[in-house]
């Protein structure tokens, strides 16, 4: 019998660009985490790992205080001169005026989700006048998701069409596609889609892991594969595609592992912000207090961190 | 070459068909690693002694020879070396064991001592771990993550099997053989001690066995593991040395049986030796296994497990996937990404938590990859080496990718054991078969397919003892080990491996 045309098409996809093997992957993954990362590479991880962050608050509580909070934050994380700037916010695309406001002139960027965020699940139409909207008003970057329901019936040119269309309408702002991988469940289809979105991305557009909005997000191993991806694009191509896993980083370690993953597969010309970010809301902390017990020695409490997450 | 045509390849190094240059990786010191020396104290002597009887013991002759660090080629410690009197010394002691204590005791018995032994390996694995990089020069990495845990979980498997041997070969009597004579390789000295012991000593048989003479240390410590567990004296006599004294325990006339994991060279040897006797064998000798690659297999993950199949150990593993036949229609992408990932190896110091490549065994060994790494250039086999710094002493040897191999190469022929990798390419499933198979050897191989029905396929078709699918280089104690042809024997580990130490009626 002949595989449904959706199967067939998948199947084509992936003898182009080849399968994963989960059990590999993970395994890949599993040395990064045995690295040693101590002293001054550790600092110098830690640094680099701040300057990723795109601080991130997505709440239906979000209010241009709380917008306001956080910008501040982004642009002087720590009391310590030497620590770096965030590299952007995030924010729904109602707050990107009030975000704006605070970080315009400065090296913070704004980004902001569109495309009815997080399950895409409106008119196109309505889509697109999300994006010009947060362009308009002044968002630097756009975090689009994919239409996971078109993609899951095998409708690949629609998921192509549409990110097409979000491109147009993002200008010269950059675009970040976030595959929401936790719904597409195996790495063979995030390795699919990741080539789906980088066939039509320009060089410094990014392919994102997750929304944070559901159950799974970035791991270290389907972020492997979306980084084997672009490696595997850059080389055929020339294209340079950017990465940003998002959601369930948390903890300084698991960010140096990120950055272990980087070094190791796409090599140093990705250990910058313009071509890595950690989308982040809890992760910055970690980061501080780590460079802080790097410095003095000693664990500080939460408390000693501003705009902190953990109760105390 | 006309010296114009060389300045142009300098300004442009690398420009593709279109004069578009080809997008590259860089893998810089952007962001360095600083070293992560493991610390642990090793708790070395400054002096060996035989291990015979439940006792350290001076050999007969005073004679004792250096253990080098093959990193720094420093001295560790002096080892005792064994002489003819010391080998039959030790053999009494095991004769001993075996008609008074061990022989007799029940199954379950045993299995404390094993359980025990294995605990104990445990408590001290971070010590163990550390000498054996010393010793050996593998990454600490390695004998951290891998030998130690892995020699612990051979003798609580086996220890299992202590109480439940009737389980073994159903419907049949099952009994010790007796006194054993065994004879270990340099390139996983504990984990091989563990394969050989745990096996015969859960069976209920006593043994001399005779660690490789560049690798005696970590024997010897288990020694003092075995005092510490109580072991009755004798049930495991320890002598070390050279040729020699491993030529006296496989000869003398006490062993029923003997084993020996080693180079094919040195089993032939002994195996002539043994000739017209009625002793029992097992031979787990070399290996020049296939890495098959399919077209249609998951590339990165085929590249990630060629590079754990041929650089694990430095590729000082019998079984390591030495030779790798491609797809003729991936063959090139599977050569980029190969070089893509081994410029990212790690050389370096074995004690470095982050070193992915340690030191070569020995000087010896060292020269005996170079001269076959010669060879493969001077056939005119196109070479690839990453440009990391190489320690300035020590036994260091880059990770080295031949491609343009073919069956009559040298290097895709006789047995390197190092970190060398010679590609080969092939057009048809059967091709790939045929050049698999088309060597002496026989003791693993590896495939790699999406395809579940060409697994099945080759997994009958290729003549090895172990066939890995979509991975490589993986074992556990339950999974019997062993070759064909000039890999030898026998297996160790599982049902089948206890059989080759039990006597059936």
């Amino acid at each position: 019998m002949l595989a449904q045309p959706s199967q067939a098409a998948f199947r084509r996809l992936l003898d182009e660009i080849g399968t994963v093997d989960a059990v590999g992957v993970e395994e890949r993954v599993a040395k990064f985490t045995s690295r040693s990362i101590k002293k001054a590479s550790k600092v110098k991880g830690l640094a680099t790992a701040v300057s990723m962050v795109d601080m991130t608050t997505l709440e239906g509580k979000d209010t241009p205080g709380k917008i306001a909070s956080l910008c501040q934050k982004a642009l002087r994380p720590s009391e310590d001169p030497s620590v770096p700037p965030v590299a952007a916010v995030c924010v729904y695309s109602a707050m990107v005026r009030h975000a704006k406001r605070h970080v315009a002139g400065t090296a913070v960027k704004v980004a902001s989700v569109a495309t009815a965020f997080p399950s895409g699940q409106t008119g196109l139409r309505t889509r697109l006048a999300e994006v010009r909207a947060a362009v308009g008003d002044g968002a630097d970057e756009i975090d689009m998701v994919i239409n996971r329901g078109a993609y899951l019936s095998g409708d690949y040119n629609r998921v192509k069409d549409e990110i097409c269309a979000v491109l147009e309408a993002c200008g010269g702002s950059a675009l970040k596609v976030i595959l929401e991988v936790g719904e597409l469940e195996t790495y063979d289809s995030i390795r699919a889609a990741s080539f789906l979105a980088m066939s039509v991305l320009r060089p410094g557009d990014f392919i994102k892991t997750s929304t944070g909005k559901t159950t799974s997000n970035a791991t270290l191993g389907n972020t492997q594969v979306m980084i084997e991806a672009i490696r595997d694009h850059f080389l055929d191509t020339g294209i340079a595609i950017s990465m940003k896993p998002a959601g369930g980083i948390r903890t300084a370690k698991q960010a140096l592992h990120y950055l272990v993953a980087v070094k190791e597969t796409l090599g140093d010309a990705w250990l910058t912000n313009a071509r890595y970010r950690f989308g982040a809301s809890s992760l910055l902390n970690d980061l501080l207090r780590q460079l802080e017990k790097e410095r003095t020695g000693a664990y500080q409490a939460p408390y000693y961190f501003s705009e902190t997450a953990e109760s105390y | 070459m006309p010296p114009t045509t060389q300045d142009k390849r300098k300004t442009a190094p690398r420009a593709g068909s279109r004069g578009r240059a080809v997008p590259e990786l860089i893998f810089g010191d952007l962001w360095e690693y600083d070293p992560a020396p493991e610390t642990a104290d090793p708790k070395l002597k400054a002096r060996y002694d035989l291990f015979i009887g439940g006792e350290f013991t001076a050999p007969k002759a005073g004679a004792y020879f250096d253990t080098i660090n093959p990193a720094t080629e420093q001295k560790l410690a002096d080892v005792a070396l064994a002489g003819q009197a010391d080998v039959d010394a030790a053999y009494r002691a095991a004769q001993r064991a075996f008609d008074t204590t061990w022989g007799r005791m029940p199954g379950r018995e045993r299995a404390k001592y094993l359980y025990r032994v294995a605990r104990l390996l445990q408590d001290r694995a971070r010590e163990f771990a550390v000498a054996e990089t010393l010793n050996g020069g593998k990454p600490i990495k390695e004998s951290r993550d891998f030998d130690v845990p892995m020699a612990a979980a051979h003798f609580f498997y086996h220890a299992g099997w202590a109480d439940k041997l009737d389980y073994v070969a159903p419907g049949r009597k099952i009994a010790p053989l007796g006194v054993v004579g065994q004879v270990i390789p340099w390139n996983f000295p504990l984990l091989m001690l563990a394969w050989k012991l745990a096996p015969a000593l859960a069976m209920g048989n006593c043994v001399v066995i005779k660690p490789a003479e560049t690798t005696p240390i970590t024997a010897l410590k288990l020694a003092e593991i075995f005092q510490q567990a109580g072991l009755p004296p004798g049930v495991v006599n320890i002598v070390t040395g050279a040729g020699e004294t491993g030529a006296a325990v496989m000869a003398h006339p006490t062993p029923v049986k003997v084993a020996f994991t080693g180079s094919t060279e040195v089993g032939k040897v002994i195996m002539r030796s043994l000739a017209g006797t009625d002793k029992k064998m097992t031979m787990e000798l070399g290996g020049k296994a296939a890495n098959i690659i399919f077209d249609d297999a998951p590339l990165d993950q085929a590249v990630e497990g060629v590079v754990n199949g041929i650089f694990f150990n430095q590729g000082h593993v019998c079984c390591a996937g030495s030779r790798l036949l491609v797809h003729e229609p991936v063959a090139d992408r599977v050569l980029a990404k190969l070089k893509n990932r081994v410029r990212v190896l790690r050389v370096g110091d074995p004690m470095d938590k982050n070193t992915d490549l340690g030191a070569i065994n020995s000087r010896q060994q060292l020269e005996k990859i170079g001269e076959l790494v010669d060879s493969g250039v001077k056939e005119g086999a196109e070479i690839f080496q990453p440009p990391c710094r190489l320690p300035a002493k020590g036994f260091f040897f880059r990770p080295t990718l031949f491609s343009g191999v073919t069956q009559s190469h040298r290097i895709a022929r006789e047995e390197i054991f190092g970190p060398v990798l010679s590609i080969l390419t092939f057009r048809t499933v059967d091709e790939a078969v045929e050049k698999a198979n088309n060597t002496a050897y026989g003791l693993s191989a590896g495939v790699w397919t999406d395809k579940g029905s060409r697994i099945l396929k080759l997994s009958t078709e290729l003549k090895a003892g172990v066939i890995w699918a979509n991975t490589f280089n993986k074992f556990d104690p339950a999974s019997p080990f062993g070759g064909y042809k000039e890999s030898g024997f026998g297996r160790e580990g599982g049902r089948q491996g206890l059989l080759d130490y039990a006597k059936l009626t």
